[in-house]
């Protein structure tokens, strides 16, 4: 009987992956430290067709410091708390316990209520209860996801996230939106020219892109549940590299008016253009700080592409940022400001680096060497990149001690210029 | 029937070797030490509403167009107008010799029909990120722009416009292959 229970279980799992996950992740790494965990299917599970507890256990895994138990075989699968008997789980080695039930309320909607709890010292640690429509179920298993790794680890989590990637696939370009586990793959633009350097509003509710359907880099802000699409830059020449302002008002730009890349900031409506910088070389790839005072952009001024930084009102001096290595580009910021992430060609490979910017100290953490685009989660622990599999395009990730590896892919097309959106709220 | 009962096993077999991989991907636990709660409450409790998620996406589906493919002089295989190409070292935007005679004939054109437009398309190899390229390509195709202006050609004729790498060759392995994709295109767009 558990057999047979144990067989569909996973073959429904393997009919939502196929139906609705575009990238097929595979992780590696990870090791010891992984904290053995049991989250038991929810109470009432079968009345939607979302598997909650599945989706939490496989966020845990994919981060790499929890190994989630199969519990298919224990003699009682409790659905709250009260019912839970712990030397049951302290056999299986379970460190800890998710349990959890769905129940539909008064107005059509879903109550969902889950418990994680201590195996050891045999008590609750959280007790929550979320109230959405049945669609959402998926995200709330991310959002639940989210609170165990928070109380676990002692670090938000960034599972009730997305992520944006183009894909190629024969002449078409899609930019797609899709939840942080690469379920539910939307196609926010789908055309037969290029769209490059997808850049989320800090409130996740607008995307910036390049796109060259006008046969030329212009920069659109595209509003996502609405669906509208609005010119922000198309200016003589090439309209690119659009990067947010930390209050979502500006957007940095790189506009060629001259001859040369060079960045400009505008409001988010398309007013008020303004100089940033003014050189004879390549300016590009700006980034605000954190704190919205810098803007760092990529400058091929010394010579060699390296990474600069100028005050964000313009005007100000530029100083230089990376000085190891003969090419660094493509910066981004952690949430917190305190590292820098960018693309560093080393010996003909170009991998992801991250700078610690209150020492200066630099670490190589992606293998590849082609690797691209790299954004940090929105929690800074997971930095996310686009590299290349033979001549293939795909995603990967690598966590910012470089200790736990994803590998992103999809079964068709060429991904690339990958975004990692923030928190959803 | 029969069909469909071997997709089914097909499935099975899909999801069996999935247990595999996850079972052998498990370490045998050593200690058992007890799960720490590490955040700054004792316990935490709560509600909340959940209201967005990926599906609240809405896109936008984009078809260009292209010229009529009429023949004449620009298109002439036999005529040097025909060569469209100008191609560049790694990360240059240096002129080659060798491509002086086809920006010469361009230049002439364009002095010849004042009304004729040109836009010079700058492109680059896959190597390094698309942004840097795109700047890089840009620089190309103002490098001939430069020479066409030097020939007499006004600036009103002329749009410099940079792809970047997204018009580059996926599969290159080697430079033969990245050098036709530095290169800038001399289109004439009402062609």
């Amino acid at each position: 009987m558990h057999i047979i229970k144990f067989i569909a279980f996973f073959t429904i799992g393997f009919f939502s992956l196929a139906a609705n996950a575009a990238l097929d992740i595979e992780i590696t790494g990870g090791g010891a430290q992984q904290t053995p965990i049991a989250v038991v299917p929810f109470g009432n599970a079968k009345s939607i067709k979302e598997d909650m507890a599945k989706i939490i256990s496989d966020d845990l895994y994919r981060s790499g410091l929890f190994r989630p138990l199969n519990s298919s075989g224990m003699p009682n699968l409790p659905t709250n708390a009260a019912q839970i008997n712990y030397s049951e789980w302290a056999a299986l080695q379970a460190q800890a316990i998710v349990v959890g039930s769905i129940s539909p309320l008064p107005d059509g909607r879903l109550n969902v209520s889950f418990q994680l709890a201590d195996v050891f010292k045999q008590q609750p640690l959280v007790d929550m209860d979320f109230q959405l429509q049945a669609k959402h179920a998926r995200m709330t298993a991310h959002k639940i996801a989210d609170v165990i790794y928070e109380k676990l680890t002692g670090h938000p989590g960034a599972f009730a996230s997305r992520i944006a990637y183009v894909k190629k696939l024969g002449e078409r370009h899609f930019l797609y939106v899709a939840d942080s586990d690469g379920y539910n793959p939307q196609s926010l633009v789908n055309s037969n020219e290029p769209v490059i350097s997808p850049a989320w509003s800090p409130d996740g509710s607008k995307m910036a892109y390049v796109s060259f359907e006008k046969k030329k880099p212009i920069v659109f802000i595209h509003t996502l549940t609405t669906g509208q699409r609005k010119i922000v830059a198309n200016y003589k020449g090439n309209n690119s590299a659009p990067a947010w302002s930390p209050d979502g008002k500006k957007l940095a730009i790189v506009l060629t008016y001259g001859a040369n890349s060079q960045i400009y900031t505008i409001n988010a409506s398309g007013s008020n253009l303004q100089s940033i910088t003014k050189s004879r070389a390549i300016d590009t790839e700006p980034a605000f700080s954190p704190d919205g005072k810098w803007i760092y952009f990529t400058s091929d001024r010394g010579g060699k592409p390296q990474i600069y930084k100028t005050s964000a009102n313009g005007g100000g001096e530029v100083s230089r940022v990376t000085y190891e290595g003969a090419y660094n580009v493509s910066p981004r910021f952690s949430p917190d400001g305190t590292k820098l992430v960018y693309i560093r060609n080393d010996g003909g490979r170009f991998r992801v680096a991250m700078q610690d910017l209150t020492n200066g100290q630099v670490q190589l953490l992606s293998e590849g060497s082609q690797d691209e685009s790299p954004s940090f989660s929105p929690n800074g622990r997971v930095i996310l990149y686009a590299t290349k599999k033979g001549t293939r395009g795909s995603l990967a990730s690598v966590s910012f001690d470089g200790k736990v590896r994803q590998s992103l892919s999809e079964a068709r097309g060429d991904v690339r210029e990958s975004a990692w959106g923030p928190m959803l709220k | 029937m029969k069909h469909a009962t071997k997709i089914h096993s097909k499935l099975l077999m899909a999801a069996a070797i999935t247990m595999i991989l996850v079972a052998c991907k498990s370490t045998p636990m050593k200690d058992n030490a007890a799960v720490e709660d590490k955040s700054a409450g004792t316990s935490t409790s709560g509600a909340s509403d959940v209201t967005s998620d990926a599906s609240d996406v809405k896109g936008a589906v984009i078809d260009g167009s292209s010229g009529d493919g009429s023949i004449n002089e620009l298109n002439d295989p036999n005529n040097i107008l025909s060569k469209r190409n100008i191609y560049f070292d790694f990360n240059s935007d240096t002129i080659r010799d060798e491509f002086r005679p086809n920006i010469e004939a361009h230049a002439k054109y364009l002095q010849a029909h004042s009304n004729a437009k040109v836009t010079l398309q700058g492109n680059a190899d896959e190597r390094g990120t698309r942004e840097y390229n795109l700047s890089l390509g840009q620089r190309r195709s103002v490098a001939v722009k430069t020479a066409l202006n030097l020939l007499g050609v006004a600036d009103s004729q002329i749009e410099t416009v940079s792809y970047g790498e997204e018009n580059a060759n996926p599969a290159c392995g080697d430079d033969g292959c990245y050098q036709a994709d530095r290169r800038v295109e001399i289109v004439y767009p009402n062609e």
